[in-house]
């Protein structure tokens, strides 16, 4: 079995400052981690190696660093890594950075071996789209599930898959043909350590870098800020609101009374409001 | 969308981008709002859509249509006919057995041929489980821009989709244009835009259009559907009142003080992003930019800071309280009414008073 995970290296959002001046991200000193979601694309992938036996690639792209990223999926079981960058890839919306990927991953399916199944995660947590995997499937003609709560059963000789996928209001279980793409939900699993042995692999390991010429991409101007039919045109900080909070003064009763006492004079028909909300009708 | 951090250094040269739309995309017009129903229920962020279709509608002087797919029967009909009272001038119906429930397949095709041919220059889904399996597909078989999670939509005045939304987790917002492919694709998350006011209206004009698949041509079958528990599900997004907790609590058993306070005011109860990360509470009662969206008449915030991630998914209540210790803390830039001080403390005592106010004797004084 040959399962392909695409991962992305982004900022690690809880540390991120935006420049008060400039509205730009400083990125500086911010360091990078993998995308959290996409950890449960990859242990849902390592953990099909594990029962069928085959090999798992993970593939990103980005800037020559994501290369650190790609080494830690290393050292969780991957068994390789592909990079892809290249300057006409920055700049790329979701459409452009579908195209890039679709095109890598057909090579990776010529000199590695025909993917069975494709991952990613369910979004990133710096564009939080959720579009690149729908968008890798329907570039690939694969069949897609997305936001799969669990992987029931996989056949690989009859090529099949059954999995459970999160919609409105509950749980479908569907059954798909392989080879498909599957995105992960979040808190589906937990993403193994790694050994030792995974760990010094990962240190020495070859990361196979293409350019977009070596992945094949014979269409430059579909790539990057060229290929993306999305432009931002404006980043800006929210304003913020004409006037600030009013603070409630209790220097003179309880705290609780003083709020209550705001809450219900700003709002007159809140008190009633509450008793039917309280009482349920 | 283009990543702004890439974008942002080049800001003045390309905002010197120009529109220069193709000949065959300019007989593309109106405005589509796609009407998500499922199980004969149409998904509440369809109408909160068709409000905001009306206003871009109006500016564009062009018809607003609802797009309603699903099996043949009532449930469509009706949804279609409902379409009309929250502003709709059209509707187009795709109903086909296959349609019956969700797939990718057969709806990608449904709305994607429905595209092709009445062509749209503006096409709205609700940022759903449904809605973003769709409209990532959708998009990239029509080749267009496809903007996620808006918070704000408007035409500028050369008749471009301006598409708003918050990036890197709701630190900075970008306004995002598709100016030279059609249609200009955008989602929004349930409860972002205000619920239209019902006006009964006569359904008028209802285009129907063939889907032109069997269920031999699908391969993804449905092998059954777990309704989810009614104790699991929240209705936290439609809650007219929520109580949330962040940080300031110190641990996850002070969290009970949210819930206890939210049990006596009969709320929903919720939390600030950092507490999901940390385990203290399940990522359904997240309330933010990665969470959900509210809206209701009474929000009270206790010990969440208030970082521009949490603030983005509650601007749209009607009254925000905000309990903190630091009086410098951002949530008091947008709160309607503040209190400095420890919410530990607070949250019992003002159970109580509510409890005190509420009970049923006070509901007769306020009826006499």
């Amino acid at each position: 079995m040959h399962i392909v995970v695409c991962i992305k290296q982004v900022p690690d959002s809880a540390q991120i400052r935006v420049h008060p001046v400039t509205n730009t991200i400083m990125r500086q000193g911010v360091p990078t981690i993998i995308n959290p979601y996409d950890l449960f694309a990859l242990e849902a992938a390592l953990q099909l190696r594990d029962k069928f036996g085959g090999e798992v690639t993970v593939l990103t792209m980005g800037p020559p660093s994501a290369e650190d990223s790609l080494r830690r999926a290393l050292t969780y079981g991957a068994d390789r890594a592909v990079l892809l960058t290249d300057r006409f890839f920055a700049g790329a919306d979701t459409l452009a950075t579908t195209y890039a990927l679709a095109t890598a991953i057909r090579k990776i399916s010529e000199t590695f071996g025909a993917p069975d199944i494709v991952f990613t995660g369910k979004q990133t947590i710096d564009g939080d789209t959720a579009q690149v995997g729908p968008g890798i499937a329907k570039r690939l003609g694969l069949l897609q599930l997305t936001y799969v709560a669990r992987i029931n059963e996989v056949d690989p000789a009859a090529r099949t898959i059954e999995a459970e996928r999160r919609s409105e209001g509950g749980v479908q279980v569907l059954k798909t043909r392989l080879p498909c793409l599957v995105t992960m939900l979040e808190a589906t699993n937990e993403i193994r350590r790694g050994g030792m042995a995974d760990a010094l692999r990962a240190a020495r390991a070859q990361i196979v870098t293409w350019s977009a010429k070596d992945a094949g991409v014979e269409d430059i101007s579909k790539c990057g800020l060229k290929g993306s039919p999305t432009i931002v045109k404006r980043v800006f900080a929210p304003s913020a609101r004409a006037e600030k909070a009013v603070f409630v003064d209790f220097s003179n009763k309880p705290p609780a009374e003083a709020l209550i006492e705001e809450l219900f004079k700003r709002q007159p028909k809140l008190e009633a409001e509450l008793i039917s909300s309280a009482h349920g009708f | 969308m283009s990543e702004p951090t890439k974008a942002t250094p080049a800001a003045a040269g390309r905002a010197a981008t120009k529109k220069e739309l193709p000949e065959h995309f300019k007989a593309y017009k109106h405005v589509w709002v796609f009407i998500e129903q499922e199980r004969g229920q149409v998904h509440p962020v369809s109408w909160e859509l068709m409000g905001a279709g009306r206003k871009l509608a109006d500016k564009l002087k062009v018809d607003l249509a609802a797009v309603v797919i699903g099996p043949p029967g009532e449930a469509v009909q009706h949804a279609a006919a409902e379409s009309f009272c929250y502003g709709a001038d059209l509707a187009y119906i795709v109903a086909d057995a296959v349609l019956m429930d969700y797939r990718n397949e057969a709806y990608t095709k449904a709305l994607t041929d429905t595209v092709n041919t009445f062509k749209p220059e503006i096409l709205l889904l609700g940022a759903t489980t449904l809605g973003r399996d769709l409209a990532g597909s959708v998009a990239t078989t029509l080749l267009t821009g496809l903007t996620a999670d808006c918070t704000e939509l408007d035409v500028d005045a050369d008749g471009s989709l301006a598409a708003t939304r918050p990036t890197f987790g709701g630190s900075l917002l970008c306004t995002i244009y598709t100016l030279n492919y059609r249609p200009q694709m955008a989602t929004v998350r349930p409860r972002v835009m205000p619920m239209p006011d019902r006006v009964e209206k006569p359904a008028t004009r209802i285009i129907e259009h063939k889907l032109g698949l069997v269920e031999e041509d699908i391969v993804t079958k449905i092998l059954s559907f777990i309704p989810d528990r009614d104790s699991a599900k929240s209705n936290l997004a439609y809650a007219d009142i929520v109580v949330a907790g962040g940080l300031g609590l110190g641990s996850p058993e002070n969290f009970q003080l949210v819930k206890g306070l939210a049990a006596v005011l009969g709320a929903e109860f919720g939390c600030s992003r950092p507490l999901v990360q940390k385990g203290w509470v399940t990522s359904d009662r997240q309330i933010g930019q990665t969470g959900k969206t509210i809206r209701p008449k009474l929000y009270i915030a206790a010990g969440i800071s208030g970082a521009i991630q949490h603030r983005v998914g509650v601007e749209g209540a009607d009254l925000i309280v905000a309990i903190n210790t630091d009086k410098n803390a951002p949530i008091f830039d947008f709160a309607h009414v503040g209190i400095v001080t420890d919410a530990i403390r607070l949250l019992p005592a003002l159970t109580e008073a509510f409890r005190a106010r509420l009970s049923p004797h006070s509901r007769d004084r306020i009826a006499s």
